[in-house]
Formats: structure tokens, sequence, C-alpha cells
């Protein structure tokens, strides 16, 4: 039994991704063509009523966000699309490039149109540097068809696109960090307020989306009916999920909201391989929570896993097995942010290295009673006091592992 | 001094023709720094940017020479040292790592080829072993980065070797 769903993957495949004509021969800027002819405050009503949240890990309401940024004062607004995926185990915007970059351009003008920017910004990984080519000529070429530019669609508004590309650091798909990796220099987050969507990139007010909300709109626009079909309770429609880690099929799998962990697991990713055990799994990236199989029945949907301890966050799924053990998992875990850590504030430099000590020390049967304790506190500080959201979320995956697992960290008892 | 006005530049004409080119395709765009950076050190065999290209750079946009460097200290995908002409990077997420028999058997028949341990660089300069973090292909492991490129599903050494030969 498959639970794939096409929705938001509708194009994948179909139509030739460097050239614009095939594009339109599948319907390609109808819904650009529909949106211009609809009041914006509507188009945000539309994307309220579908419950999108963010879907680069915060999860916050689209419609919301669109409508802020049209209510926010100020000349020359920027419309930011974040292709910065840095969670490990999240791969799902890279396919949504490859395959559809297209669609993505479209969605980036229906924002420009109802935020009523002027420009926009595709800050891309470095990583992703060979999909460069397929973004630059898609711009280019709906600029040829006047989809881009001046005076779009005879409709009296302006907009351009503009490709960046980052330089390998994971704190730059922090908001704050990012903009100023656009504005030319190193990308150390900022203390906030100012708040982005008043004073972003080069202080102009900025609406930041990640690729998949984004690309969500334009397929909304033209066929709201089938989304608002799918799904579950209050999370609507469907949602990419990457699973990785030691699974037979790992991927990028369209499901729609509701589908159990299990069916993902087991009938999309293929199953475990050799059929183990599952030691783990952990929700949404480096900075996602854990839970062991107990989860394997809950419904794919943002409150029941909430309800069970983990979050959608990025949508990745990191599947292990038990020849891993957690505390293995989370040195692997920590090592990735005490590499990624910007340094720049104390609690998430000092943080990051000292829980990297101890998680070490607690592996060579060194740790004290004390040791866990500071752990947790340090944890706890992390996450109220770091300038920025990496060092806020870093604990996430650590907190959670001592609620599920309290065993790895009980001294007193069995260590597993 | 250095200048781009004083033509003083220890660059070849050649370099620099195809540095302005880099350039151009970035509408000459100071904010697009890192991007002409990635570019820019992709032009020298050793894959980083060296210190007159930095002030090239810093003249040629009109920015100063610390905003350069600063960006090439904090990507880590930039480098202001040289470094091999084959960096092999392998990723050290979790995601790879827990894929235990063949992320152990890609690390170690690279160590045995190559004779050189993680972090080192082969005497010929041609190969480092760098460890990395994810660089998005989880689905594709075990997998190494090899100037931007990613060869994926190494789970033999059969495949390694054939990798490492075509890399000439
Ligand atoms: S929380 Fe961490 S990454 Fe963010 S600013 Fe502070 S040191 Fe840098």
């Amino acid at each position: 039994m498959s639970t794939q769903v096409r929705f938001l993957t509708k194009n994948f495949g179909a139509y030739d991704v460097s050239s614009i004509g095939a594009y339109m021969n599948i319907g390609g800027f109808k819904a650009l063509r529909k949106a211009v002819t609809m009041d914006p405050e509507d188009i945000c009503t539309m994307l309220s009523d579908a419950k999108i949240r963010g879907r680069g890990g915060a999860e916050y309401p689209l419609g919301r966000k669109w409508s802020q940024a049209r209510a926010v004062k100020g000349e020359n607004k920027v419309i930011i699309c974040n292709a910065d995926e840095g969670e490990t185990t999240t791969f799902k915007d890279r396919e949504l490039i490859k395959n559809d970059p297209f669609n993505l351009i479209e969605a980036m003008i229906i924002a420009g149109f109802v935020c009523g920017a002027t420009d926009g910004y595709i800050y891309m990984r470095a990583e992703y540097a060979c999909y460069r080519p397929i973004l630059l000529n898609a711009i280019r070429q709906a600029k040829n068809y006047g989809f881009l530019g001046e005076n779009i669609l005879g409709k009296g508004f302006d907009f351009n696109i503009h490709l960046y590309s980052g330089g390998g650091a994971y704190v730059c798909g922090e908001g704050t960090a990012l903009i100023r990796s656009i504005e030319g220099k190193a990308g150390r987050p900022r203390m906030k307020p100012p708040f982005i969507k008043v004073s972003g990139v080069f202080a102009r007010p900025t609406c930041l989306n990640n690729v998949e909300s984004l690309s969500l709109v334009p397929h909304l626009l033209l066929d709201k009916d089938t989304y608002m079909n799918c799904g579950m309770g209050e999370s609507i429609g469907t949602k990419l999920v990457s699973v990785a880690g030691n699974v037979n099929n790992p991927g990028v799998f369209e499901i729609p909201f509701g589908t159990t962990v299990r069916d993902i697991i087991y009938n999309l990713a293929g199953g475990l391989q050799h059929d183990r055990e599952i030691q783990l799994i952990q929700f949404g990236g480096a900075s996602g929570k854990v839970s062991d199989a107990s989860i394997l029945d809950t419904p794919y949907t943002y409150d029941d896993l909430r309800a069970a301890g983990v979050m959608v966050g990025s949508g990745g799924m990191l599947v292990i097995d038990k020849r891993t053990s957690v505390l293995d998992f989370l040195r692997m875990n920590q090592e990735f942010f005490s590499e990624e850590s910007c340094g720049q504030c104390t609690p998430c430099r000092e943080g990051n290295l000292h829980i990297k000590i101890i998680l070490d020390k607690l592996a060579k049967g060194e740790a004290t009673e004390q040791d866990i304790k500071t752990m947790g506190t340090i944890a706890k500080v992390m996450s109220m006091s770091s300038l920025c959201g990496l060092g806020e979320t870093a604990q996430n995956t650590l907190q959670s592992a001592m609620k599920k697992f309290p065993e790895v960290f009980d001294l007193g008892g069995t260590q597993a | 001094m250095l200048t781009a006005q004083t033509k003083e530049y220890p660059l070849s004409a050649e370099l620099q023709a195809k540095i302005d080119l880099v350039l151009e395709s970035h509408d000459n765009d100071p904010t697009q720094i890192v991007g002409i950076l990635l570019e820019v050190q992709d032009l020298n065999e050793r894959h980083y940017v060296p210190e007159p290209t930095a002030y090239y750079l810093a003249d040629r946009l009109g920015i100063p020479v610390t905003n350069v460097f600063d960006c090439l200290s904090f990507y880590s995908e930039l480098s202001a040292t040289p470094r091999a002409k084959y960096p092999i990077q392998v990723c050290s997420s979790p995601a790879c790592r827990v894929n235990r028999i063949d992320t152990e058997r890609l690390l170690n028949t690279l160590q045995n080829l190559l004779d050189i341990k993680i972090g080192e660089i082969t005497y010929d300069g041609r190969f480092t072993l760098e460890r990395t973090t994810c660089y998005g292909a989880c689905d594709r492991a075990p997998s190494v980065r090899i100037n931007g490129h990613v060869y994926d599903h190494l789970d033999s050494i059969e495949k390694i070797e054939a990798l490492l030969r075509s890399l000439k």
C-alpha cells in the first residue's frame, strides 16, 4: 500500500525544467494570471483557510505572515526565499528546486504581488550550487516572457528576482544571518528587534519564506479543493517528508497529513534495513526532537506529533536502528552544533562545547550525577538566552532524549 | 599599493580576464561576494583565494579587503589557504554515519588507498580527506563530495576505487 500523493510534486518529471514553454504547456503561470486578478487580501485569506504553516521548521502561519507583510509600511519591500536547507536529513527543497524550478519562480512573483514587494531574493546553500544554472535559466526566461521586470502582465507592478549563494554555513538558515549574507557579509545573526518584517535585507521590509511554503501557493490558487480535501484535523493538505538513516528506500515523499509514522517508514521508505529494530526516530532535522518506536502509530500531523513529544519541523525523519546507541547518536548530533555555532554569544558557544564534553564523559563512563544535572541546566539556559534560533533549538534533541530515554542518563541504572 | 587602476596585480592577464567574467555574471554586485568567491576559488587548481586575488576583488567591487577576508574565514566552503586539487569531503552528520558498515568501509578504503588520515593531504597535493557537515544528500549515502559534485552510493570497495581512478 502506498500513501503518496501528488499535489505539490505534480509537476515533477512532467516538463523539461529548462524550458518555460514546456512549463506553460502544463499550465504554468496560470496561477500568476489568476492571482493578479484577485484581491491580494483574499489570497492571504485562502492561505489562512488552508492553514499552511511555514515549512522551514518554524511553523508560522503563512497567510498571517503575508498579511502582515502587506500591512507593513515602507517602500521597496522584499521577498526572500530561504533555500538554505541545512538541517541534516532534510533535502525536500532540493527536489522542488531541481524538479520544478519554474513553479518556485512563479510562486515568488505571486508573493511579490500579494505583499507589494519589488524584489525577490533566493538564497541557496552552496551545496546546491549545481542547481544554480537551472534557477538562473528559469529567472532569465521568465524575464524574457514579461513575468519579471516592469509592469508585469500589464498590471502595473514591478518585480525582479536575484539568486544568491550561501557559503556552507548552517547558521545562515537563520533569518538575520541569511540577510547579512545577502548583504555581502559574514552571516552572523543579529539581535531582534528590529524584526525582519520591518527592517530586513538592506533595511527594507522583508518577508522570508521557505521553498516548500512558497511552492504550494500556485498549486493552491488553481486547485484549492484537492488540497483542502487532504489531511486530518487542523493539519490540512500535504507535506513533503524526507526520510533517511537505516531505511531501505530513503528519499522525499509527499504525504497527506495524517499518514501514520509507520506507514511512512515501512511503506514509503521501505522499512528498516535487514528488518532491524528501531532505536529512535529524530523528527525535523538536527534541531529536532526524538522518539522511540512507540510513535509508529501516531498520525503525522502538527498536533499529533506535538502531543507525542516531537515536531514536524522541517519534515525530516531520521530513522536509526539498534546498532547505534542513543548516546552515540546524541554525540554525533552534538558534534554538528559544536561545529556550526557561530560563536558570537556565550550561551551557545560555551554551552555547545560543554555539552559535548559531558556527553563524551558519559560515553567513557566518567560522568557524575552533577554532570548530568549541569547538562540539563546548560540546555535550558541555551534555549532561553541564546541570541538566535540555532542556540535556542540546538538542545531540542538532547532535552527530548532525556525525557524519552531517561535510562541513558541514569548513572545508577544500566546504561543503554 | 595594489589597486585595479594601477594594474599592478601579480595576476596573469588570463586570470584577470576570467575573474572579470565571474564578476560580470554577478552584475559586479559587491553583495554577491560569497557567490563570486565560490566561483573565483574554483579558477584555482588548489581551490582557494590567494591574497592578490582577494585584493583584486576588493578593488573591483569597491569593498574593504577585510570584508573579503571575513567571508573567506567565515564560510566553510571558502578558503584563503591552498587546499588539495581534489578535496574529498566526507559527511559527518548522523544521517550518513548511522549507516555504519558503509560509512566505515568508505572511510577505511579512502584512507588506505590514499594513505592519509582525515584532515591530511597527500604528498603530491592532489587529495585531502575532510570531514564536513551535512550537504543534503542523506538519501544517497554513503557519498562523498568533491569540488561541489556529490558521488553517491559508494557502497563497495570497487566503486570507491573507480572513483579515485577517475580523478586525474
Ligand atoms: S545562538 Fe549560536 S549561532 Fe546564534 S548567534 Fe549565538 S553563537 Fe551564533
